[in-house]
Parts: C-alpha cells; sequence; structure tokens
C-alpha cells in the first residue's frame, strides 16, 4: 500500500486502470440489467418487482462499502499519515452518496408494489437514510476543511472513522429490530437465492463496483491535478513576488 | 406480493433511476477529471 504513496506512481497506475475498469463495469452492468429486465423469471411471491433486485441490492451494497472504504481510508491517513489516503476518502464520498440515494429510492418504489407503502420508519430504512446524511456531512466537511488549508484535514478522517459505526446497525438492523425488510437471503458461502437471480446479482455487483472504482479513481486524479496546478500557480506568484 | 399494481411501471422507474443516476455521476466525474488535468497541463505550460 505504502509503495504507492508516491502520487507520481499513482497516476501511472490509475491513468492504465480507469478506462479498462469503466468500459468493463458498462459493459457488465448493462448486461446484468438486461438480464433483469428480459432474462430473469418474475418471482412466485414478488412477481416482477423481484427485478428492481438486480439495481437495488448493488447499490446498498456500494453505499455501506463506499463508507466501509472511507473509514479505511481515515484510519490510514491518521495513523500511517498515508499521503493518499485523504484524497481517496474524499473521493469515495460522492459516488457512495449517489449509490446510497440510489438505494433508498429504488428500495421505495420496490416497496410500493411489495410491502404497499413507499417507506417505513424501521430500522433499516432509517439507519440507510442516516448513512445517506452522512455522506452530504462528510462531503461538506472535506470540502471547508480543504479550503482551510491541509491542517484541516484531520477532522473528515476523524468523521470517518465515527461515522462507520453506521454500518454494522445497517447491516444486523433486520435481524435486531422487527422490520418490513427481509433478513439478507446471501450471507458468507451460503445462499438462498435461486440461481436466475444469484447469477444476475453477481454480474451486476461486480459490473456496478468497477463503475464505481473508475469513478473513484476519475475524481482522485482530479483532485491531485488541481493540487499540482495550485502548487505551481503558487510557486510561480512567490517567484514574481522574490523577483 | 401487493396485488391489484402494474409492477412494471416501478421496475422501468427503478431501471431509469439507477442507471440514469449512474450515468450521470460517471459524465460528472470525466468532466471533472478533463477539467483538472487540463487546469493542470496549462499551468505547466505558462
Amino acid at each position: 500500500m505504502h509503495g504507492y504513496a508516491n502520487p507520481a506512481r499513482f497516476l501511472r497506475l490509475a491513468r492504465i486502470l480507469t478506462g479498462p475498469f469503466l468500459i468493463a463495469g458498462i459493459a457488465l452492468s448493462l448486461a446484468a440489467a438486461a438480464w433483469g429486465l428480459f432474462g430473469a423469471p418474475a418471482e412466485r411471491l414478488q412477481g416482477d418487482s423481484v427485478r428492481i433486485l438486480f439495481i437495488h441490492v448493488p447499490a446498498a451494497w456500494l453505499g455501506m462499502g463506499g463508507w466501509t472504504a472511507i473509514a479505511l481510508a481515515s484510519m490510514a491517513e491518521l495513523v500511517w499519515r498515508h499521503p493518499l489516503a485523504g484524497i481517496a476518502a474524499r473521493a469515495i464520498a460522492l459516488p457512495g452518496a449517489v449509490f446510497a440515494l440510489l438505494c433508498l429510492v429504488t428500495g421505495s418504489l420496490w416497496g410500493r408494489p411489495a410491502w404497499g407503502t413507499w417507506w417505513v420508519w424501521d430500522g433499516r430504512l432509517t439507519s440507510m437514510l442516516v448513512l445517506f446524511f452522512l455522506y452530504c456531512a462528510y462531503i461538506a466537511l472535506a470540502d471547508a476543511a480543504n479550503r482551510d488549508g491541509e491542517n484541516g484535514s484531520r477532522l473528515p478522517a476523524i468523521f470517518g472513522l465515527v461515522g462507520a459505526v453506521n454500518i454494522p446497525i445497517i447491516h444486523y438492523s433486520v435481524l435486531w429490530w422487527n422490520s418490513l425488510h427481509q433478513p439478507p437471503s446471501i450471507s458468507m458461502g451460503k445462499s438462498e437465492m435461486a440461481p436466475a437471480f444469484l447469477y444476475g446479482l453477481l454480474a451486476a455487483t461486480i459490473g456496478f463496483s468497477l463503475i464505481f472504482g473508475a469513478v473513484v479513481l476519475m475524481r482522485m486524479r482530479a483532485i491531485l491535478a488541481n493540487a499540482q496546478a495550485e502548487a505551481r500557480l503558487r510557486r510561480r506568484a512567490m517567484e514574481a513576488v522574490d523577483v | 406480493m401487493y396485488e391489484g399494481l402494474n409492477h412494471w411501471g416501478f421496475v422501468i422507474a427503478s431501471y431509469a433511476i439507477g442507471l440514469g443516476g449512474t450515468a450521470l455521476l460517471i459524465l460528472h466525474s470525466l468532466l471533472t477529471m478533463r477539467r483538472a488535468e487540463a487546469r493542470r497541463d496549462r499551468a505547466r505550460e505558462q
């Protein structure tokens, strides 16, 4: 990990990976979406609404996975002072917020035909909404800290670590409290899902994850490029003052 | 299953929002990166 603490080395790798991640991710996601719409069968109890699974579940996993990655990057920033960790956490925040929001919206669209309601204030839905608000707060905090200079960057990292307490709450909410939301159908090494749904869901999850990775790489490249431009302009201004 | 509703409207809306939102995210990130890298290159050339 520390081998890629050098921004120049990281940028070389990011330039190689961004395109393939994006193209493979788009192709796989579109194939999974086509399977979800036209290939997968209607489910016995939920009917055609089960097709929303191929969008809703990857969005939920990426929303939660995004914050887990922010927490890990925040720890790397606070403990090892990894120079790219804070940049990675900032780059993850927007795609994480978008996928958390997509999870909430598609979940609501699934809830209406499946449960007869758009929304209930139960543990799973409420903790997912809290995750979306945490992302919004993180983005605002990171922007403010960035404007204040490098010393301000510790506050978003602490917030990223503290906010991670919500991730196990989201995961276990359907087991701890009564909920309209179903318990997990997939756990480590075990699945209660029919193959027609399981393999399509796997393809959708890998596809959206590759897109997530490509977006994070693009946003990291943008943050680094802006920092390099700022540094160069500042150096030029200092040279002009010296002359 | 909640009877009496046509599920396809909800399915199509979910796919349109999911895929459309992801496409907008990709486009926004791509443009942000292109603009930032062009700005860096301009600063280098000056």
